[in-house]
């Protein structure tokens, strides 16, 4: 037992960031267990992703090549990712924290008979364990986990791992594996969201509005500059609940736990419960006309005024300075 | 329908400063304000809400001690007949796997069609219910938003996946599935309700009456150990940008050149 094995998924025939947060991570953990990093990819489109593996350091690429795997079901790739455990023999295995992979870590766990470490922020391998952190109570504490067991598991948040820059280096040795595709759960639709909608969860912006915009209309001021600097648009419980907007913007405790590297939060107060769901990003501006709003507690720049005003001014500074560069 | 839906008694966030006691082994509890986690709200009125369509039985599973029990009527007050305590020292210090261990050998006591939990805990890991389904060896489905019965075999639900994709899918049962909150609104608990279940007794199953080995759960099963809670420090508040808004907009411009948000 040695080494990493990470579970990458892929976007059009690259590694999604998820994937490649990951592999950053797993380099180094590798030799500190004495191992290599390997990596496992699913669907018709599998093989497409070795070279770029390859520049994170994979070199072992276990394949589930059948076309059947492009839809991901949690029976089938729990048998493929089960069969890729088995023979990498891997001390830690690292799953993403998107949608598919902490649905997957749990079933793969409970397979293995291993304990699995949820969300972790940090990682290290200490004394033949692998110890990680993780955000508990939400996110008013953080715990030091000690993850034993062969192997040991941890989903990662997104976001929350530095990623390394790819280097050249060689193709991966390829192993192709092939497992029972059955699934009791049948995959009838799905929709995609409306055209131009950045994904929360992987987004490195995230423009969120609250209750502070007063009427659902008004998320277009979040959408304008959300759209004019590239990044998602997010939404308080607040204007969830009142149906403003739909629940998969909403950041928080029970709507998406997301890190970005820019929050910029307008109108929003506050709550523990929206903290919980942002508090890791890297920076946060908030836009509050309450200078006591608690938002601005753990906000590193912060504006007390009216968004309906410093929205659309910042919108159009947005568009001009991109119209220059 | 036969449902058995998980729920726990967790620390209200919203209500509890949360200190670490000394040496960070845990927190300090003698104050702390608990209630029933929150998914697992929209999980019972979910399942309630099956059984007055199509008939059937609501269970409410908890596993703690005797404090739980107070949560576990209080969800059967939403309109569950039945609840189950599992409660036992054994059971202390369980990482996910031991404690979905510990509800699947309570799940296999009865027969049920339908297992709800909630999304996610106190703990944010949300990984019991996929870990109750693989033991248990039924299909499973995570962040669920959406069950419409279909027939006897089978239920058709929706998934909030990444970047706000719904995906729809049809799922044998039995299964378990994962509650997203937003799929219905939790009804109002009043007294009244309370009272109507307060007499109904509430088995309590320790390790021997679940046929469980006590070194298999609890902090001796565990490969998830915590070895100490911190606070994370919070930077110093905020800078105050002031000016007129034309200053106001030149400089967030300039930040988000600097954070890479304008590339």
């Amino acid at each position: 037992m040695a080494g990493v094995l990470v579970f990458c998924e892929l976007q059009d025939g690259t590694l999604k960031k998820g994937a490649r947060e990951c592999l950053s991570a797993a380099g180094s953990l590798a030799s500190a267990t004495g191992g290599e990093v390997s990596a496992f990819v699913a669907g018709s489109s599998a093989q497409a992703a070795a070279e770029q593996c390859g520049q994170y350091g994979v070199r072992r690429l276990f394949v589930a090549a059948d076309n059947a795997l492009d839809q991901y079901t949690t029976e089938s790739y729990t048998a493929a990712m089960a069969e890729a455990v088995r023979q990498a023999a891997p001390s830690i295995v690292l799953i993403p924290g998107t949608s598919n992979g902490r649905d997957l870590a749990p079933r793969l766990a409970a397979r293995l008979n291993v304990g699995v470490a949820s969300d972790v922020t940090s990682l290290e391998w200490s004394d033949g364990r692998l110890v990680a952190r993780r955000f508990v109570y939400s996110g008013k504490a953080l715990a030091t986990v000690a993850v034993t067991g062969s192997p040991a598991m941890a989903t990662v948040r997104p976001n929350a791992l530095p990623l390394s820059q790819p280097a050249s280096g060689s193709a991966p040795e390829v192993v192709n594996i092939s497992t029972s595709t059955d699934s009791t759960v049948k995959v009838v639709e799905t929709k995609a969201p409306e055209a131009g909608e950045a994904s929360l969860t992987e987004s490195d912006i995230i423009v969120t509005g609250g209750r502070g915009l007063k009427e659902a209309a008004n998320f277009s001021y979040i959408r304008d500059l959300a759209h004019a600097i590239g990044g998602a648009v997010g939404a308080s419980r607040a204007t969830v609940d009142a149906g403003w907007i739909d629940h998969q913007h909403q950041v928080g405790q029970t709507g998406r736990v997301v890190s970005p590297n820019l929050y910029i939060a307008a109108g929003v107060s506050g709550a523990i419960q929206h903290l919980a769901g942002m508090s890791s990003s890297k920076h946060i501006i908030a836009i509050n006309k309450d200078p006591e709003a608690p938002i601005f507690r753990i906000a590193d720049l912060g504006v007390v005024g009216d968004l309906f005003t410093i929205l659309p001014a910042l919108t159009d500074e947005v568009k001009k300075a991109k119209a220059h560069s | 329908m036969e449902i058995l839906v998980c729920v726990k008694r967790v620390p209200d966030a919203a209500e509890n400063e949360i200190v670490v006691g000394a040496g960070g082994a845990d927190i300090k509890r003698e104050d702390l304000v608990y209630s029933v986690n929150e998914w697992d709200n929209y999980a019972v009125e979910e399942a309630v809400q099956i059984v007055e369509r199509e008939g059937g039985n609501v269970t409410i599973v908890s596993m703690g001690d005797s404090e739980a029990e107070e949560v576990v009527r209080r969800e059967m007050a939403m309109g569950a007949a039945q609840g189950l305590l599992l409660t036992d020292a054994a059971f202390d210090g369980s990482d996910g796997l031991g404690i979905a261990t510990i509800l699947a050998a309570a799940a296999r006591k009865g027969e049920y069609d339908l297992i709800l939990t909630g999304a996610l805990a106190d703990d944010g890991a949300g990984q019991v219910g996929g870990m109750l389904a693989a033991l248990l060896d039924w299909p499973y489905a995570s962040v669920v938003n959406k069950i419409e019965t279909k027939d006897g075999k089978s239920l058709r639900i929706g998934r909030e996946i990444e970047g706000g994709t719904q995906e729809i899918s049809d799922i044998e049962t039995p299964c378990v599935l994962s509650i997203q909150t937003g799929i219905n609104e939790p009804r109002y608990v009043g007294i009244r309700g309370i009272r109507k279940v307060a007499s109904i007794e509430i088995p309590i199953l320790d390790a021997g009456a679940l046929g469980l080995d006590a070194a298999a759960v609890g902090a001796a099963g565990a490969n998830v150990r915590r070895i100490d809670y911190f606070v994370p420090q919070l930077g110093a508040s905020a800078e105050m940008l002031e000016g007129s808004i034309e200053e106001l907009a030149g400089k967030l411009v300039d930040l988000l050149k600097a954070k890479g948000g304008i590339r």
